[in-house]
């Protein structure tokens, strides 16, 4: 087993949340049941150990897995606790490899904790870095997939026992259509877990030290708020982002598409935005930011909303009427923005074939 | 009409007695352990004070914070069962898994996981197992348990497991104060259970507390009806307080910061509550507490309650004044309701910040010759040190750089002399009972949560069909049916279920009718 990397702590786990719920860019699930669950097992003895991406050989097998569900049911339909523990052992039957490390999906949101809880049941490390560096809604949309990953065997696992496997399916289109049905049949909470990706495919596509990105976040907005600085400048200092809007909400309005809630934030323009008028396109994550009518902000970069005054991550089902939030850009890594992963997670894939994808630039490069 | 309000704090029992908007009288009397004598002895003060016969009075609106007290401090606390209906989900985070060791401990951290609970769609996650129930029944009797909470998975969507154990539990352990979470909560398994525990071990507290109220009232010779406030600053019956005291959390910044308002005629400023102990600072708008959008803890519980924001420092009118090596410390520890003995003004022997307040020349209280040892030198620093306490928390509860008023109340209020942190500062008449004030202007509120099909009304038709429902249960409730306003719309979509259903959550609150 490799020494490199580090050990979760017990103390890693709030920072590695508050960052997750951060990069969860308004979706992605509270990652506080994760948190509290992750921290039951680490008190109890287990231990995780964060690898970094050039730790394994490249002939090991390294397990892909998260929660697949509703947010809402998330909150209130706690984990039995081993769904994705059961899911990962399906899929190491069914594929006949044993996994050497788990990663994470989406480092955005609930699923940045779902491997190290599953980890922590299996005895294995698991890997810095994920499959989209943020959240977003559907399997598919991980740079995993986009740069040729195979979708089985996958294994959805339920609270009550029960695993189902899905032993030939011919993309990850038709994974998310049959595990989101899956999911809904088990309750909307249930533990995916992906065919397994050799190491040197893992080195070449994962979103790298994402893991270790969030903890970083999440400790810069603890360390802000102990010293009473601006939690708001303090991130965007830290992530290399840009402050593209602070506002109130003056209205949320949301539908229900196929399956997932779409609608519009509008926001009203407070402090240096005084008198400017903005607009946030919300699916589950938030989509597009314009500001007085200009599309600023688009998927796949980051549009992170904070409340203003206290730092804390607004998701897009907390949004309501009067909340004052500051809205910043964070741009996507690399990898997200080829020409085959806009196709998967540009704007037209979310909708909005108007726009034309104009990425964001590290304010820190 | 002729209303009182009162506010129990951990250390003045305030009361005032309102014609209308005008306040007639408000008078201050230190909280009692009994509870009861200190609102006795408010009530007959401030009777005298207004001159009018206790017959007079139409209606009696009590704020207290002794349930939040007993909380945070641990005290008065029953042994609770938390049963929750859910295996095999949820295995992973038994009951009261995030709360404080002490508190866990206090109330023995008896922790039950059965089967039950149903799914977000209502189907059943395992069926309720009467005999694991009479199980659990037969440990809660051996442990002398008599509090239980029960929490089912999903109870907000369907509550019948709930209400099934419940009446299995009251069958095996008769006589045992039952809560179930889906009359206290919403959807937000932990937090829903958190209030649920919580109120179970309130409620032998809350039986003795309300009872002590009831007494008190009728002694003084009130026929009036009496409510206490809850949470949001809307009024419930005792009947329904005496189930539910858990709902009376963080009503008094409630009360104080309508108050403030109420007095100051200034709707939108930073208030700061001095107390005895500690000093709340919120923020108001539109003569409402801006409310927090996170979870906020009581006693270092995660609940789900909409509270207002507020901030709390130990500064009070009772804190101990400390010299150190380094410098001046003020609290945060606190003399409380003993100060009237204990300070040095009332010939007591530690040295609280009225203490030095007096010494200062800024208020007649006590014997100022107690003090006068007390050097410039002293006296100055601890004034520094005081108006540095206070200039950081208004900060931090600004929201812009606009110069919003600074409105103080409260007890403690001799603290304050001059502006804060630059800020112009109002101290309203009738400062010192603020939160009496509050109380009394309380108003009746009518709720609905409901989930309407979007594919068979509009939205806008939905919302309406909301406010209206919402609209007659505060009248219901006792509401003059032309003062209700709707202060409070929330429209969620469900994921997953047919025909774009969406929960809608409506508030409306109005005037109580009394006649």
């Amino acid at each position: 087993m490799s020494d490199k990397g580090y050990l979760l702590k017990e103390d890693d786990l709030l920072p590695l949340s508050i960052g997750a719920a951060l990069l969860g860019t308004g979706g992605g699930g509270n990652p506080y049941v994760g948190m509290l669950r992750a921290r039951e097992l680490i008190r109890q003895g287990a231990q995780v150990r964060v690898l970094p991406l050039d730790a394994l050989p490249d002939d090991a097998w390294i397990g892909e897995c998260g929660g697949i569900g509703a947010p809402v049911v998330g909150v209130e339909k706690i984990e039995e606790g081993r769904e994705c523990y059961r899911a990962i052992r399906a899929v190491e039957d069914v594929s006949g490899v044993r996994l050497s490390a788990l990663i994470s999906a989406e480092i955005g949101g609930s699923n940045a904790l779902e491997p190290v809880i599953a980890a922590a049941y299996a005895g294995l490390p698991v890997i810095d870095g994920d499959g989209m560096g943020r959240a977003f809604p559907e399997v598919q949309m991980t740079t995993f997939f986009i740069y040729g990953a195979k979708a089985a065997p996958a294994a959805i696992a339920d609270d009550k026992g029960n695993v189902v496997v899905f032993k030939e399916v011919i993309d990850m289109f038709w994974l998310e259509t049959f595990a989101r049905g899956v999911s809904v049949n088990m309750g909307a909470a249930a533990g995916l877990a992906i065919a397994p990706m050799r190491m040197d495919f893992v080195r070449r596509t994962a979103v790298p030290g994402t893991v270790t990105q969030a903890l970083q976040i999440g400790q810069t907005v603890l360390d802000a708020r102990k010293k009473r600085q601006n939690v708001v400048e303090r991130v965007v200092a830290a992530t290399g982002g840009k402050l593209f809007f602070t506002g109130k909400v003056t209205d949320v309005r949301r539908d229900l598409v196929g399956g997932f809630s779409r609608g519009h934030a509008h926001l009203s323009g407070v402090g240096d935005w005084a008198g400017s008028e903005a607009r946030i396109a919300i699916q589950n994550e938030n989509l597009v930011l314009w500001v007085d009518g200009v599309p600023v902000i688009m998927v796949p970069d980051l549009i992170v909303n904070l409340e203003l005054d206290t730092g804390e991550p607004i998701t897009t089902e907390i949004l309501r009427y009067g909340q004052r939030i500051a809205v910043i850009g964070l741009p996507v890594h690399d990898l997200m923005k080829t020409p085959q992963a806009l196709d998967i997670v540009g704007p037209a894939a979310f909708g909005y074939p108007e726009l034309t994808f104009i990425p964001l630039t590290s304010s820190a490069a | 009409m002729i209303r009182i309000g009162i506010d129990v704090g951990g250390t003045n029992t305030d009361a005032v007695i309102m014609d209308g908007t005008t306040v007639i009288a408000g008078v201050k009397a230190g909280t009692t352990a009994d509870v009861m004598t200190g609102v006795v002895n408010a009530l007959q003060k401030v009777l005298a004070a207004s001159g009018l016969d206790a017959s007079a009075v139409d209606v009696v609106m009590i704020g207290t914070t002794h349930f939040t007290n007993a909380v945070v401090q641990r005290r008065d606390l029953a042994q609770t069962a938390a049963v929750r209906l859910g295996l095999p989900a949820t295995a992973s985070l038994p009951p009261m898994v995030d709360w404080p060791e002490d508190l866990k401990q206090t109330i023995g951290n008896h922790g039950y996981l059965a089967h039950g609970g149903n799914e977000f769609d209502g189907r059943i996650i395992s069926p309720l197992d009467e005999a694991e129930l009479l199980g659990i029944a037969a440990d809660i009797k051996a442990k002398g348990i008599n509090s239980i909470a029960i929490t089912s998975v999903f109870s907000p969507v369907s509550s019948d497991f709930e209400k099934q154990a419940g009446e299995i539990f009251a069958k095996a352990l008769p006589g045992a104060h039952i809560t179930l979470s889906s009359e206290i909560g919403r959807i937000g398994l932990l937090e829903r259970e958190n209030a649920a525990i919580m109120n179970a071990c309130l409620r032998d507290l809350s039986a003795h507390v309300i009872e002590a109220f009831r007494k008190a009232i009728t002694e003084t010779g009130i026929k009036g009806r009496f409510y206490l406030t809850q949470n949001d600053g809307t009024l419930m019956d005792a009947a329904f307080a005496e189930k539910f005291p858990v709902l009376t959390f963080a009503s008094g910044p409630t009360n104080s910061m309508r108050g403030a308002a109420f007095l100051s005629g200034v709707a939108d400023a930073i208030v700061v509550d001095i107390g005895g102990t500690t000093s709340d600072v919120g923020s108001l708008h539109k003569g409402f507490p801006r409310q927090a959008t996170v979870a906020v803890e009581v006693g270092g519980v995660r609940t789900n309650f909409r509270m207002p924001d507020v901030f709390s420092i130990g500064l009070g009118g009772g804190s101990h004044v400390v010299e150190t090596d380094k410098g001046i410390t003020v609290g945060p520890t606190s003399v409380g309701y003993r100060i009237v003995t204990e300070a040095l003004i009332f010939g007591g022997t530690t040295l609280t910040t009225s203490d030095v307040i007096v010494a200062a020349g800024r208020a007649e209280l006590g014997d100022r010759s107690k003090v006068a040892h007390l050097t410039a030198d002293f006296i100055a620093r601890t004034q520094d040190k005081i108006t540095s306490m206070l200039e950081d928390c208004v900060e931090r509860s600004r929201l812009s750089p606009d110069p919003l008023p600074v409105i103080v109340v409260g007890g403690g209020s001799i603290l304050v002399d001059g502006p804060i942190g630059g800020l112009e500062v109002i101290k309203p008449n009738h400062f010192a009972v603020a939160n009496a004030v509050g109380a009394a202007i309380a108003q009746v509120s009518g709720e609905v949560d409901r989930v309407y099909s979007l594919a068979e009304i509009g939205r806008d038709e939905a919302l309406n069909d909301a406010k209206q429902r919402a609209t007659d249960a505060a009248v219901a409730a006792g509401a003059l049916r032309e003062t209700v306003a709707i202060v409070d719309v929330e429209d969620v979509p469900l994921a997953y279920l047919p025909g774009n259903a969406t929960r809608v959550r409506v508030k409306a609150v109005g005037e109580l009718h009394v006649g």
